[in-house]
């Protein structure tokens, strides 16, 4: 048919869209695939406004492509053949003004109600899980003041349970983003907002700074891990009561070496490391809160904020060497570079981290400790 | 014309006689013409958007696999904070100046803007804050937080190097030109329109070059202010935006957004208006809805002041505010889709020829309708609290600042290149071009709605591989070399008809508007007797007396003589030439560097040498010259040069 060898150029882009839509749409972040109650809401309003927009989208290229087709000046008619001047038509204006009114009435009646069921800030009852968000310069501090509990980029909390999360930051802008639980939200200075997300499913969410902060601004990850019931109280427990912390280990692997483990506990005193860093495993209290909490680490799935797997060689080496890792973060290293202790040194450090909380690893502490702590 | 009665130079009344060089390039730094300075503007602005192009290339480079380490996150951070402030700044808007520059007077029949002299600062004030921004590079690094620099990023504490100063003193300069230039067209086009030109009859072009004009005068002022805040905080220690001494940073987010929503139409307004002269022409119709054409930039334009917070929906405004700005933003959508019908409605019965301008009139239509439905997405507040600061917000903006306003601008590319050049540009060569860089468009920025909604962040230096980003990033990346292809061809046709010319003539598109009633390029004094218009497309009117009966009585003349006067002498009074514009903008460009360097007496000494050039400017005297030139009718079909 002449008329398809003619549009044959428009094939490209159409193979395109065709590849397009074959393409996995779903992510460990897809908002596209959500999960909470909040994010499903969130895309059922994209579901509805994309089809909306397709029928008018299909209205905008039909008539335009009509317009192309039918009124094309053909090289066989009359070069000067002058078409009728027309110049508006008052009923047609008002119908193209109208249609948009429909249009847009029709997608805010909805968007309206969402607003204010997801966006209303609530006020926490005894059932709801509180939890303070602190962001800093690409990590996260999580809180729980109802249970007395500080920790760092990996945040528990029960499933069909409504989370209620009040966000400050302690230096620049950032942005709190789970995308498969609820949209995002700005953590600004001076300021305290809330946001709230409830999951009915367990599971690993991945979280990630929305909001430009600078230097390691694409490693500011965090993950929200959403625990049966039991198994939330049983984390509770362990940070509540650190130093008898026994909870099956999750993916992390307990390295079965007391001597290393207990370099390791040496270590993290000769070195420095608890200057910053508080470890209530070793000693309560000591370090600061501006720094990340180690407490109970063995029982964290990643290192580096989300950006690693927390594995025994992704540790040392993010002791030893933070920025290979993580391009800009704050972390200092703390061998020279050519020391050939470091290694092992940040291997013994590893190690003692991944047993603290761990079932099996407390115990072979406090066994060599004489229980001292 | 009050300025065709006032005497010749009377000696030389201030510290320089006025500058007459015609030629060679001391011509170009003392021109006030608005021809030569549309050209600069056109010319800096497109060299500006090379060097912005290229950082996006860089970036599209970094992100091309996930996991890479192409540039550091410092030189990405800076990447992109130039890409956006070049790209909104320094490229796309001046473009739509210098197009208004040019344009406007030769549309409305007026030999020049109202004020040369400022028309000339302007100009300089935008280009070397441009240099100034640019030399940033070399002297310890570009601004890196972003085009909107949130606070507290911005503040000493956080960004100790002098990137920020580069960012907002270079804005801040810039925005004094932008500032003046469109005070200058908004009393060009009230005061200086041809005998029987009404405001009902401009074209839409210098109708929503008015819109964008007021919405500069309004929406600079609350950047200007929030960059002195800025400046004042990072160079003389003020806590505006010191959140350890309590301030709110919040507020820069108010203050920059007032000004940024209507920065964007501020972008598209020009593009409306040439979408709105481009497709007519083609079609050989009049406008569709020519007035509701005018309400609806206007009403567009009004509305871009009542929706900054849109920009804000995840910051905690609270569900009141959050509804107010939807349903604000929400009803943008009417007028714009007024406007798109009534294109639509244009072509309809129309005798459409598909020219290289037309085809990129249509490519806007298409690309410009994905961007406001992308803009209604992101409008509703639940939404956009997953696409916000995510890749689908990056892709929005870019349909409809890059698909929308750029491809509108090389569609007026290609039309007014003749008027401008007197050369035609190839059509074929014009029209492969066209697909290459539609196509690259598309296949760059289509992609990136899903990135966004798959949970890329914008402004990541990179990503992790394996959770579903490695293609749509590889793809969109590889879109940018499609691109490319499209646009070096286009640069090449331009050089090439620079060298070796082929001439246009007068009107080579059969067009309805003044400027192609006058020769291509036009003289000097654009016309050498004002036209007498008639009708809303007067040189149409002009070719087709006989269709005259079929227009609607608002854009028809009952009683006016139509034929152009008959030949005889006149004498045409041109402003004179002047150093004062860009002797001043040099003294602001030096007291750029001093604020920069924290150097007292530097600032003292341009501050004072600023206040000089002022009053060598207002005591320059009266400058110009007549020119005596034979008016005669123009041979609209005639060749320019041939």
């Amino acid at each position: 048919m002449p008329v398809v060898r003619r549009y044959r150029r428009f094939a490209p882009l159409l193979a395109l869209a065709v590849l397009l839509s074959g393409c996995v749409t779903d992510g460990p972040r897809s908002a596209l695939h959500p999960v909470g109650e909040v994010a499903v809401q969130q895309m059922e309003l994209f579901n509805f406004t994309l089809w909306l927009s397709a029928g008018v989208l299909a209205i905008v290229l039909g008539v335009l492509i009509y317009s192309i087709l039918r009124f094309r000046r053909r090289e066989t008619g009359d070069p000067d053949a002058i078409p009728n001047q027309t110049e508006g038509s008052v009923p047609l204006e008002i119908t193209w003004t109208l249609i948009p009114v429909i249009i847009v009435i029709l997608i805010a009646i909805p968007t309206v109600r969402t607003i204010f069921d997801t966006e209303t800030r609530v006020e926490p009852t005894e059932d709801d899980v509180v939890v303070n968000v602190t962001g800093y310069q690409w990590w996260w501090r999580f809180d729980y003041p109802e249970l007395g509990i500080t920790t760092a980029n990996e945040m528990h909390v029960p499933v069909d349970t409504r989370v209620v999360v009040y966000l400050e930051t302690a230096d620049v802008v950032h942005s709190y983003w789970v995308p498969k639980l609820a949209g995002k939200r700005d953590l600004i200075p001076n300021q305290v907002n809330q946001l709230w997300f409830t999951s009915p499913e367990t599971g690993v969410f991945n979280g990630h700074c929305a909001e430009l902060c600078l230097g390691a601004h694409a490693y500011m990850r965090f993950n929200v891990i959403v625990d049966e019931q039991d198994e939330f109280d049983e984390w509770v427990a362990a940070f509540q009561n650190p130093q008898e912390a026994a909870v099956p280990a999750r993916d992390t692997q307990l390295v079965q070496d007391e001597q290393l483990i207990n370099q390791g506990r040496t270590l993290v005193a000769q070195k420095g490391c608890i200057g910053c860093h508080t470890i209530d495993n070793y000693a309560e209290g000591m370090g600061s809160i501006n720094y990340p909490d180690l407490t109970n680490f063995g029982l964290r799935t990643t290192v580096g904020a989300a950006v690693a797997p927390n594995t025994l060689e992704n540790l040392a080496l993010w002791i030893r060497d933070p920025q290979a890792i993580k391009p800009g973060n704050y972390m200092p290293s703390l061998w020279q570079e050519d020391d050939p202790n470091a290694e092992e040194e940040s291997t013994a450090i590893a190690a003692y981290l991944l047993s603290l909380g761990v079932e099996g690893g407390q115990q072979s502490q406090a066994a060599v400790s004489g229980g001292s702590n | 014309m009050a300025i065709g009665r006032q005497t010749a130079p009377a000696g030389r009344a201030g510290l320089f006689p006025r500058p007459t060089w015609t030629t060679g390039w001391l011509s170009w730094l003392t021109t006030v013409d608005h021809k030569r300075l549309g050209l600069m503007y056109i010319i800096s602005s497109f060299i500006f958007m090379g060097l912005a192009s290229l950082e996006a290339f860089i970036i599209r480079l970094q992100l091309a696999r996930p996991e890479q380490q192409l540039v550091s996150p410092d030189v990405f951070n800076q990447l992109f904070t130039m890409h956006g402030m070049t790209m909104v700044f320094f490229a796309i808007m001046p473009l739509g100046i210098g197009l208004a520059n040019y344009f406007v007077p030769l549309m409305i029949g007026a030999r020049d803007l109202a004020f040369p002299r400022l028309n000339a600062f302007g100009y300089w004030v935008f280009s070397l804050a441009g240099i100034f921004l640019y030399t940033s590079w070399f002297l310890g690094g570009a601004p890196d937080a972003g085009w909107f620099g949130y606070s507290p990023l911005t503040s000493l504490t956080y960004n100790p190097g002098n990137g920020i100063d580069f960012y907002s003193i270079s804005l801040l300069t810039s925005g004094f030109g932008t500032l003046v230039t469109a005070i200058n067209l908004i009393v060009t086009v009230v005061n200086m329109r041809a005998p029987g030109m009404t405001m009902m009859r401009i074209p839409l072009f210098a109708w929503m070059v008015v819109v964008m004009s007021f919405l500069i005068i309004f929406a600079f002022p609350p950047l200007t202010i929030a960059l002195f805040q800025l400046t004042l905080d990072r160079v003389f220690g003020t806590l505006h935006y010191v959140p350890e001494a309590g301030a709110l940073p919040i507020l820069w987010q108010h203050f920059f957004w007032i000004f940024g929503h209507p920065e964007v139409y501020i972008i598209i307004m020009p593009a409306f208006g040439i979408i709105s002269e481009i497709i007519p022409t083609f079609s050989r119709k009049p406008l569709f809805g020519y007035p509701i054409m005018v309400l609806s930039g206007i009403f567009i334009g009004f509305m871009g002041f009542a929706v900054w917070s849109h920009h804000m929906f995840t910051t905690g405004l609270g569900p009141v505010a959050n509804t107010a700005f939807a349903l604000t933003s929400f009803v943008i959508g009417i007028p714009t889709g007024i406007k798109i019908f009534n294109w639509l409605g244009t072509m309809w019965g129309g005798s459409v020829r598909f020219t290289v301008a037309m085809l990129y009139a249509v490519a806007f239509l298409v690309t410009f309708t994905l961007g406001g439905i992308t803009g209604i997405m992101v409008a509703i507040p639940p939404f956009d609290a997953q696409a916000q600061d995510t890749y689908f917000v990056v892709a929005h903006f870019h349909y409809v600042m890059g698909g929308g306003a750029l491809l509108a601008y090389l569609g007026a590319l290609y039309y007014w290149f003749p008027k401008m050049s007197g050369r035609m540009l190839d059509e074929r060569l014009g029209k492969v071009s066209f697909w290459f860089t539609v196509i690259g468009f598309h296949t760059i920025f289509f992609p990136q709605h899903i990135l966004g909604l798959m949970g890329m962040p914008r402004r990541i230096q990179t990503y992790e591989a394996n959770i579903g980003l490695d293609f749509y990033n590889f793809l969109s990346t590889a879109g940018t070399f499609i691109m490319a292809i499209g646009v070096i061809m286009l640069a090449f046709d331009v050089f090439r008809q620079l060298r070796k010319p082929k001439w246009a003539p007068n009107d080579p598109w059969d067009g309805r508007t003044l400027e192609w009633a006058t020769t291509s390029p036009p003289p000097h004094y654009d016309f050498a007797v004002l036209p007498q218009v008639t009708d809303r497309d007067p040189v149409w009117a002009w070719k087709h007396p006989e269709l005259l009966e079929t227009r609607d009585a608002i854009s028809r003349a009952v009683d006016e003589d139509t034929q152009p006067e008959p030949a005889r002498e006149v004498m045409i009074h041109l402003p004179g030439q002047s150093w004062w514009p860009f002797l001043m903008s040099a003294a602001i460009f030096v007291g750029s560097y001093a604020l920069v360097y924290r150097n007292v007496w530097l600032m003292i000494a341009s501050a004072f040498f600023v206040i000089l050039t002022g009053f060598g400017w207002a005591f320059e005297g009266v400058g110009g010259h007549y020119e005596k030139v034979k008016a005669e009718k123009i041979d609209i079909k005639a060749g320019g040069q041939a």
